[in-house]
């Protein structure tokens, strides 16, 4: 019933190493002043990382739309209440 | 999908099938996962806001932390994140033995995340920088603890499935409970992902 489903070894330790390097990555940029460069970066590659956990290491890659819903819904909650929060401080 | 009375024994169940269990226990978690993402999004709308605020206070502060051990401590986190999939990738191919090495070796490294964080805060305390010193030391504190919380929280169910695991409870064909507790330690390994970042790289 679960077989084949996920990757094999060999997919999460290309995935393990990919996260290896953009950690490394990210520490080498962050001794590089950017200004706000360094902010965008951060986060753009902890994005990528975020998204290889998750499509590779939590299986979401082999998800139906059921489980997408359920993955995606917080994330955008997330971001309204981020949004909601920031237009009150920011433009007030 | 069709399933034999010998795949749903061993394992008593009051959902109508294996394949529905396992689909119910999967939607549980990313339930459970969505009000964590909530959880942790209130810690981080904070963060946002005042680090928007107070520019130079952040600066300042996070000059205070050791990229180095968090660095450390990311890498940790990723290599028990590739060892609780290994696990499960393991039981999928019925391999009891691999998947009491990989659990213990999780359960391993989450000790060693929490005893390199335990030095951080330590030598922290030693500087007399504490959750009272300031609005950056506070969210500090506050979030990197409610991870720890979760590490620790981690250890628990991870535990609890090694010790399941050396009972002979997994097999593959029902293997539910370890991948359910992966995604656990998967997320709490997610949340680490942006902690570092936030408070170790961008000042």
């Amino acid at each position: 019933m679960m077989k084949g489903r996920g990757g094999g070894y060999a997919v999460y330790l290309a995935v393990f190493a990919a996260l290896l390097v953009l950690t490394g990555a990210t520490v080498a940029v962050s001794y590089v002043d950017l200004g706000f460069w360094n902010v965008a970066t951060a986060l753009l590659i902890a994005s990528v990382k975020a998204s290889l956990v998750a499509l590779f290491f939590m299986h979401l890659k082999h998800e139906g739309v059921l489980v997408w819903t359920f993955a995606l819904v917080p994330v955008l909650f997330l971001l309204l209440i981020v949004a909601g929060t920031l237009s009150d401080t920011l433009f007030r | 999908m069709a399933h034999s009375a010998a795949e749903s024994a061993g394992h008593p169940s009051v959902h109508a099938s294996p394949a529905v269990a396992y689909e119910a226990a999967k939607l549980g978690i990313w339930a459970f996962l969505a009000t964590e993402v909530l959880l942790f999004g209130g810690l981080f709308t904070t963060y946002i806001v005042f680090r928007l605020k107070f520019p130079e206070m952040f600066h300042r502060d996070y000059l205070h932390l050791d990229r180095v051990l968090g660095a450390a401590n990311t890498v940790v986190l990723i290599a028990s994140s590739l060892t609780v999939a290994l696990a499960i990738a393991s039981i999928r191919k019925g391999e009891q033995r691999l998947l009491k090495l990989f659990l213990s070796l999780t359960i391993f490294l989450a000790g060693v995340f929490l005893v390199i964080k335990y030095f951080e805060w330590t030598e922290k305390f030693a500087h007399g920088l504490f959750p009272g010193t300031d609005i950056f030391f506070s969210l500090y504190f506050m979030m990197t603890g409610l991870h720890g919380l979760h590490v620790a929280g981690g250890i628990a169910v991870l535990g609890a499935m090694l010790f399941l695991a050396g009972r002979g409870r997994f097999s593959e064909s029902y293997n539910t409970p370890v991948e359910i507790s992966g995604l656990y330690w998967h997320f709490v390994d997610l949340v680490w992902i942006y902690l570092f970042p936030l408070f170790y790289l961008i000042g």
